[in-house]
């Protein structure tokens, strides 16, 4: 899969499906909403960018050095500039949003898959196993979890997937509860009662039926935990601790930048600047969903 | 519920102590292993010396007494440093840091989020709103350069870095507060705007009571209550924030001593800093909620 393709289904999925209410009224929704909507072509842009930038015609390579022409402002030549090792900012801004992107949608996709899981099994099965599961959330949640993060960090070897895997197992604890709670309520339905009846067994009836019905909160809440999961990202990339040279990631440019900043001031302000705008984006994008799939909360910024 | 909750305590650090222990242990490598060659002899001297020679079972049975007594033992990097001092030292520089931010974001937010409630739609508001925004998006690590090019590099005003005097700490707390002024201002918007729609508040303006005595006497305290409860998330995340505002600024802080010790790989550094947020941060959850019962006596029934 393109990692420029998720964002787009997310949007684009209420339309396909137009004959359900729920989707089209949400959609509909949605596209009054300007700042949801821009956001979502900002971020379509965005992953485009950065998933096609290796086969880009006009970008350099990343990794090429210059080391006669050193750091330059931005100019016509490099938009972004160059930096200390005369390598094109803008290339490294794009190839560090694959990174940056790629980790928000893998750490985002990790944590759906345990949290909407467990969630679901824990709301379905209700008495003692909900509660064993969900006191298990519970006592997660009250840990530092990015400083075992870090630990383990420290302790293995730092590669990519591990890195993917302790950011989405990061996030997985609040989706628990969101799914949980929605298949709770839903399991007294009659539909539920209705699948039972034609001798639908557990496990078809908690994921076939359950939980697409859960689908909205989980696809707000989702929308939101990949931004979160990016600004972690980029935050132990800053620290040194995530995603390790040659490749680099928006926090690996910032902290690379902050180094020099007195002198070439345009090497934190690009990457920020795309990092901040994306998380941005994200936000509204997010909140613009929970709008158009749940009205009732309205009161909220 | 306070006794029970203290007693929790007792298993979730030993928990993450466990699991802390064992992790440093399992991984390649180990203290020793550094750029230099060392001696086996040497090398077999230094383990002996902290006592990596025993027995697994005996070394986790010595750090579980020795962690009980608050002794975590000397740090692998600086032999002559014991873990505890470390600890106090880099506490004092972080509990500053981070309660002068949470300070600012409590006392910049609040009346930004309450103005912003009560001229819903105006200006105020949308400044407000705006100031949200940024804040939520903008990661401090990227404020605090932004922040040090400006006042320190442009204008002159204030220093970019380190922990001397005053005027050092001013652009770190700004920047460790930005985003959760941020937050303030719009969980007490929420809350303001949630309260100011109830019939209770339109029978006190019925009565005839100036705008500012039902805001202020009325409103406020229930308004303000989804702000306790975020105190405990937020006092996590200024946690964190703090190791990237502390490495932006070179503040002698835990957060800079958690990343120094990462990289020199000083396993008892790094597992005294992680016990110590993890307790840290169960302490100050267990403070929001007792707050929490003590301001909304419904809650105490949960």
């Amino acid at each position: 899969m393109s990692i420029g393709l998720a964002p787009p289904a997310t949007v684009a999925q209420p339309a396909r499906a137009a004959s359900r209410g729920l989707w089209s009224d949400a959609w509909r929704r949605l596209r009054r909403n300007r700042a949801a909507l821009a956001s979502g072509v900002f971020l379509l842009v965005v992953c485009a960018l950065a998933a096609l930038a290796p086969w880009l015609p006009m970008l350099q390579d990343p990794a090429a050095q210059d080391l006669r022409l050193g750091a330059t402002a931005p100019s016509a030549a490099h938009w972004f500039g160059t930096d200390d090792l005369g390598r094109d900012v803008f290339s490294r801004v794009l190839h560090g949003g694959r990174i940056s992107m790629l980790v928000g949608l893998v750490g985002t996709l990790v944590s759906l898959l345990v949290g909407v899981t467990w969630g679901a099994i824990a709301g379905y099965a209700g008495g003692e196993l909900d509660e064993l599961l969900m006191r298990i959330v519970d006592v997660l949640y009250a840990l530092p979890y990015i400083f075992l993060v870090i630990l383990l960090r420290v302790c293995f070897a730092r590669s990519l997937v591990m890195l993917f895997v302790a950011l989405g197992l990061v996030q997985w604890l609040t989706m628990a509860r969101i799914v949980r709670g929605q298949v709770r309520s839903l399991r007294t339905q009659p539909f539920v009662e209705a699948a039972r009846a034609i001798g639908a067994s557990d496990r078809s009836i908690v994921f076939r039926h359950l939980v697409p019905n859960t689908l909205g909160p989980v696809i707000v809440y989702a929308t939101l935990t990949i931004p979160a999961v990016i600004l972690q990202e980029a935050f132990l990339s800053f620290l040194g601790l995530g995603v390790q040279p040659p490749a680099a990631s928006w926090g690996t440019l910032v902290a690379d930048g902050s180094r020099v900043l007195a002198i070439f001031p345009w090497l934190v302000a690009f990457p920020g600047l795309a990092l901040s705008l994306t998380l941005l984006a994200f936000n509204f994008l997010g909140d613009g969903l929970r709008d158009a799939l749940d009205p009732r909360d309205r009161g909220a910024l | 519920m306070v006794t029970r909750r203290l007693l929790l305590f007792v298993p979730m650090l030993w928990a993450i102590g466990t699991l802390t222990f064992f992790l440093v242990r399992l991984a390649p490598g180990g203290p020793f292993q550094s750029e230099k060659e060392i001696p086996p002899a040497a090398r077999a001297q230094m383990m002996h010396v902290y006592g990596l020679d025993r027995p697994l079972a005996e070394q986790y049975g010595r750090f579980l007494w020795n962690a009980v007594r608050g002794d975590l033992g000397p740090s692998y990097r600086y032999p002559q440093r014991q873990v505890s001092e470390i600890l106090g030292d880099g506490f004092r520089v972080s509990a500053e840091l981070g309660g002068l931010a949470l300070l600012v974001a409590l006392l910049a937010g609040v009346p930004l989020g309450v103005i912003a409630a009560v001229r819903r739609g105006r200006l105020p508001d949308v400044v407000a709103r705006a100031v949200a925004l940024a804040g939520v998006s903008v990661p401090n690590f990227v404020l605090g350069p932004l922040l040090v090019l400006v006042f320190s590099l442009g204008l002159y005003w204030l220093p970019p870095a380190l922990w001397t005097g005053p005027s050092s700490r001013v652009l770190p707390v700004a920047t460790l507060a930005a985003a959760y002024v941020a937050y303030a201002a719009r969980l007490a918007r929420a809350g303001m705007l949630e309260v100011l729609g109830q019939d209770w508040i339109r029978t006190a303006r019925a009565k005839g009571l100036a705008e500012r005595v039902v805001v202020v006497r009325h409103a406020l305290r229930l308004g303000l209550l989804p702000l306790v409860s975020w105190l405990g998330p937020a006092a996590a995340g200024i946690i964190m924030g703090s190791v990237a505002v502390e490495q932006v600024f070179a503040v002698p802080g835990l957060g800079r001593q958690l990343v120094n010790a990462a990289f020199n790989r000083d396993y008892t550094v790094v597992i005294g800093v992680v016990l110590f947020y993890a307790g840290a941060l169960m302490a100050l959850n267990l403070l929001v909620d007792v707050v929490q019962a003590w301001l909304d006596p419904r809650v105490e029934a949960r």
